[in-house]
């Protein structure tokens, strides 16, 4: 299969997905194999791309001309196959769970759901291949959209309202900054091509670089830059296998993701590492990162509180990248990795939680490891990944963070790298220890063992060993993205 | 002086269309708003027939004798208009008519204040 | 026959409409009218086909020579605007039959499909010609038969909408006549190629100045340009939804062709630009235009009327790239006239499909009808996201060559509300969208079915169009480009 097949299955397979699973959706057991099956042949189709990726290839594939000069076209560099991997990969874990949860609830409208699910992840892949900014834009509003009606999924008055910020701020920032920053790059630089090395160096310089960089870091509302983080925490009224997909699979990733893309390839490492245009984006993200973290220790709904930490852990991304240096780009870079596979096992324990014992507070799950020791320990595992202590994934993405910083002379923000791993030990740790440590709060007895649905124990029991997976293999992980600094 | 009295016709013409535009603006009354266009038209036929006139000028008929005439372009075009405006007006009428049918008034204010209710 | 395609694209429906009063029986009428709207939509394929090949076509009537006979001249953007009035006609007309024997006596339906007929040929007729009296002609052509189109509208509050509308248009054509007259004054020609070239023998003359303020008002007046929009918003609401949906998508589309041809065609960039500044005046009236009718639009209740209001905002857009006088500004200004007629004859007849159902198109009876109506209330939202300017529609693409046309010429600012002006758009689109989907069904909803197949298929044809243009935009953006382009140049 040549690469530029796999990229048009890549794209086409969530689509050709979406449609089976509306023409099934009388019968659900058909629909739910109709998403399994795609979710296994995108996969396919986006690892088929991988060894092409690590032999230095750039696979690409153009498809017509949106306005003279700027085409519909994708590239697959490092980072991208990077995302697209994990986006194709946890989608299929973030089905299996779907299935369990769902019918454990007996949600309604599902097929809608599942539809809406499918398209998601065509925008996320498109956002991850695309090979210029304009063809990103296009897919990141794709993406919002289609995750609007998983969001007001409940069709509540509450979930209305999250529904409602969530999109508002969403497609605002992104057609107010985002399209602006867009269009003025295109004016500027004449082009829209993600190119080694940047396409503004020599074209802008000064301040003008500082706004555009601006436009951009905010524009992109899904990294959840503060002051822009206000629907994610809204948006935590969808069902919990949407909330895993906002937070590890596609939404904020393809936030961050476009950051790091903005950076690398729109200005470029040398020009911002000489002109200094992004030091001021660093103490947004630092700021963001503490901030967040405070907030999120304050927090009692267990889902909440995980929304805060995300909008934390995303800015170690954006963080990385505005060092732009190597070892923080590819820190940024490992870490969408390593924050997803962490990330959605938390999401998916607290799913579980809600699944089996209704429950949604912190404060009312003591002595819950007894009755759900599995998810409980797959909790753990997913927070120490968080935090960032071996041999789990997040160790490594934390330590390039904290060498990039070095790198950039920037000690400051390795004090705050430190300062907020505490902090994630302070807001995480407690919670498994008390599951497993102190009695029921309201003094009634341990509750039995009663785990959820299997389908959700499997799903969060694969991606708690994903994390742990992911530090014996973060050398590929690493070699994948190399050459991104090198160019 | 001169812009007085040589122009006069176009003085006309400035007067007509501000009475004509004056009762359009100003009455509540249909029939009364459908004259007012009427004459705000009608000073427009003569701004076109006043340009096509050639002081000395005749009607623009071959004959021996003569060899100023008249422009005859604008009349003829101002015949077309003239056919505008009387459409126009059978359509205002007709509507006029349907709308008193539906609200048994031609006053404005009142069918404004029907409509409110 | 390929040589007399000019006056065929006029003659078809002109002769077509007493003809639909002759046969008088509703059905055989009805499929006659049709039978000649896509007739004429085919002539104006070909001669779009003819220009893009050949260059400017011209026809001089009845043979008589250029300047003193009338000719009818088709250049691209004319050839461009003939396709999409054509067409939306066509796609529109195919849509009436269910739509009417709802909304209009079954008795009258020949009348209407005659009216109809006129108002097709006069709006063909004002892009086709070359002559500046024969503009006025066909302008009021056009105009009086929409009148009495609106005026068939079933309640009564149509008819004071339709005479405040005759009023309106009759002064916005008077002016126009008036500014004609006054260049006629100057030049002694009604050929706009030939007065083009004669004003520069007269430069600087005070009555072109003159002509030239009474012209721009008037036709303000005709495409409903912020502050004179206030004959559409209740014309546009109490007309026939079928009526709405061809107007929306034509009249104002045609009156914005008149600008185009008048301003650059005749006056020339330069002197209209450079020596008047009609930017300092056509660039804040469009943009108070789309900030205040898109608010106003939010707090509508009736969603016809608020889509007529934001009809009025997207005017503004138009004119605010043409405004730039740049190729670019020029691009967005003419394709957005294309995209928005697309998106806004698609949302008015979705409107009309509603209407069928619910006999209403008020926001609390639509609650829940996304889940009684799905394929009306798909076309409604995906048209809404155009409308909104969200990327694969066609309304993105005007609005990438707006914001592009702006920054070009460093207009921050304007890039800045035009943006926070899609985020208007959003609030008044998402309401609908919102109500319709995620709402408990009304009462009115909860009896509804989905409409006839007859009215589904023309709306999804025009929705999927601007779909198929917010991707596919050579068709659309390349032929606004290059009709910008030779706008700039100042051939008429």
């Amino acid at each position: 299969m040549s690469p530029a097949t796999s990229i048009q299955l890549a794209l086409a397979l969530p689509l050709l997905g979406a449609v089976a699973i509306a023409v099934l959706r009388r019968r659900p057991d058909l629909r739910e194999a109709a998403t399994m099956a795609t979710g296994g042949a995108l996969f396919g189709a986006v690892a088929s791309l991988l060894p092409h990726v690590m032999a230095g290839g750039r696979p690409s594939l153009s498809l017509f001309e949106l306005f003279p000069g700027i085409p519909i076209a994708f590239v697959v560099e490092p980072l991208g196959m990077l995302f697209a991997l994990v986006a194709s990969g946890l989608w299929i874990v973030t089905s299996i769970y779907s299935i369990g949860y769902m019918r454990a609830h007996e949600e309604e409208n599902q097929t809608r759901y599942y539809i809406s699910f499918a398209v998601s992840i065509f925008g996320a892949i498109g956002v991850a291949l695309s090979g210029n900014m304009l063809t990103l834009f296009l897919f990141y509003e794709v993406l919002t959209l289609s995750t609007y009606p998983l969001v007001s999924h409940h069709g509540t008055e509450k979930a209305m309202k999250g529904a409602r910020t969530y999109l508002s701020i969403l497609l605002s920032t992104s057609v107010g900054l985002l399209l602006l920053a867009v269009a003025w790059t295109w004016v500027i630089a004449g082009t829209l091509d993600f190119t080694d090395g940047g396409i503004l160096a020599g074209k802008a310089e000064g301040p003008i670089l500082v706004i555009l960089l601006a436009l951009y870091a905010f524009g992109t509302g899904k990294a959840a830059l503060m002051p822009f983080h206000r629907w994610l925490p809204a948006a935590m009224v969808a069902p919990t296998p949407v909330s895993a997909l906002l937070h590890a699979v596609a939404v904020v990733k393809a936030g961050v993701f476009t950051v790091l893309k903005v950076i690398i390839y729109i200005f470029g490492l040398d020009l911002l590492g000489t002109t200094g245009a992004s030091v001021w984006l660093m103490y947004v993200a630092g700021f963001t990162i503490i901030v967040s973290s405070l907030i999120a220790m304050q927090q009692d709904n267990l889902k909440r509180r995980l929304a805060y930490s995300t909008i934390s852990q995303l800015s170690y991304i954006v963080l990385g990248a505005a060092l732009a240096t190597t070892a923080g780009i590819i820190g940024g870079g490992m870490h969408i990795a390593m924050h997803a596979f962490g990330k959605i096992t938390l999401f998916f324990c607290a799913g579980a939680i809600y699944v089996a014992t209704h429950k949604t507070e912190i404060s009312d799950m003591r002595g819950l490891g007894r009755a759900m020791p599995i998810t409980m320990i797959a909790f753990l595992i997913g927070a120490l990944s968080v935090i960032g202590v071996p041999p789990l994934g997040g160790s490594w993405s934390k330590w390039y963070l904290a060498l990039g910083a070095l790198e950039a002379d920037q000690l400051l923000f390795v004090a705050v790298l430190m300062v907020s791993s505490l902090l994630n030990i302070a807001y995480l740790i407690p919670i498994p220890i008390r599951a497993f440590f102190s009695a029921p709060a309201d003094g009634s007895a341990y509750p039995a063992f009663k785990e959820a649905p299997m389908f959700c124990v499997v799903a969060l029991s694969f991606t708690a060993m994903g994390c742990v997976a992911l530090f014996f293999y973060a050398d590929d992980v690493y070699r994948l993205l190399v050459p991104l600094a090198g160019g | 002086m001169d812009t007085v009295i040589g122009l006069y016709n176009y003085w006309v013409v400035i007067f007509l269309m501000m009475t004509g535009f004056y009762i359009v603006i100003s009455r509540e009354n249909l029939i009364k708003t459908v004259i007012g266009l009427n004459i705000f038209q009608t000073s427009v036929f003569l701004l076109y027939i006043t340009m096509g006139k050639v002081r000395g000028g005749t009607a623009p008929i071959m004959a021996d004798g003569f060899d100023v005439y008249t422009n005859p372009l604008p009349s003829v075009l101002i015949l077309t208009a003239i056919v505008v405006g009387v459409a126009t007006t059978s359509v205002a009428l007709a509507l006029v008519v349907r709308i008193r049918e539906a609200y048994e008034t031609i006053e404005e204010d009142e069918i404004r204040a029907q409509d409110r209710a | 026959m390929i040589e007399h395609l000019p006056v065929l694209q006029i003659i078809v429906p002109m002769i077509a409409a007493p003809l639909c009063v002759l046969l008088r029986r509703r059905l055989l009428v009805l499929g006659f009218a049709i039978l000649a709207c896509w007739i004429t939509f085919g002539l104006s394929v070909a001669l779009l086909d003819q220009v893009l090949t050949n260059g400017v076509v011209r026809y001089e009537m009845g043979g008589w020579a250029a300047p003193w006979g009338i000719e009818y001249r088709v250049d691209l953007l004319s050839a461009f605007v003939l396709l999409l009035v054509s067409g939306i006609g066509a796609i529109v007309l195919t849509f009436a039959p269910r739509s009417l024997s709802d909304e209009v006596p079954v008795s009258r339906h020949y009348l209407f499909c005659s009216v109809y007929l006129l108002c097709l040929t006069g709006l063909l007729g004002i892009a086709i010609t070359g002559d500046l009296f024969n503009v006025f002609v066909f302008l009021e052509i056009s105009a009086l038969s929409s009148y009495a189109l609106i005026a068939m509208g079933g309640r009564r509050q149509a008819l004071p909408a339709a005479f405040q509308y005759l009023v309106m248009g009759t002064i916005g054509a008077t002016f126009i006549l008036i500014g004609i007259g006054l260049m006629y004054m100057m030049t002694g020609t009604l050929n706009m190629e030939d007065m083009a070239t004669r004003l520069a023998a007269v430069d600087g003359v005070r009555t072109g100045l003159v002509a030239f303020g009474f012209f721009t008002v008037g036709v303000a007046l005709k495409m409903a340009l912020f502050p004179l929009h206030v004959w559409l918003p209740n014309a546009y609401t109490y007309a026939p939804s079928v009526v709405t949906a061809f107007l929306a998508a034509t009249a104002t589309k045609v009156s914005v062709y008149i600008l185009l041809r008048f301003v650059f065609g005749v006056f020339g960039v330069e002197f209209a630009f450079e020596r008047l500044g009609l930017t300092t005046i056509l660039l804040p009236l469009s943009l108070a235009g789309i900030v205040v009718a898109s608010t106003v639009a939010i707090y509508q209740r009736n969603i016809k009327r608020m889509l007529a209001y934001s009809s009025v905002a997207q005017i503004g857009y138009m004119v605010l790239g043409i405004s730039f006088a740049t190729a670019t500004g020029l691009t967005a200004g003419i394709v957005h006239l294309f995209n928005h007629a697309l998106i806004k004859g698609g949302l008015f007849m979705a409107m009309g499909c509603v209407m069928l159902r619910l006999k209403s198109v008020d926001i609390d009876d639509m609650a829940g009808i996304g889940r009684k109506m799905p394929f009306t209330m798909a076309a409604w939202a995906v048209g809404g996201l155009g409308l909104i300017g969200v990327p694969v529609t066609a309304g993105f693409i005007s609005k990438w060559y707006l914001i592009r046309g702006a920054l070009e010429l460093n207009w921050w600012p304007v890039a800045v509300l035009v943006l926070l002006s899609s985020l208007l758009a959003l609030v008044y689109v998402w309401r609908v969208i919102e109500t319709a989907f995620f709402k408990e069904p009304s009462e009115r909803a909860q009896t509804a079915t989905e409409a006839p197949l007859s009215m589904l298929i023309p709306t999804w044809v025009l929705i999927g169009a601007s779909i198929f243009f917010g991707l596919m935009t050579s068709r659309s953006a390349g032929i606004a480009q290059q009709a910008a382009e030779a706008l700039l140049r100042g051939s008429p």
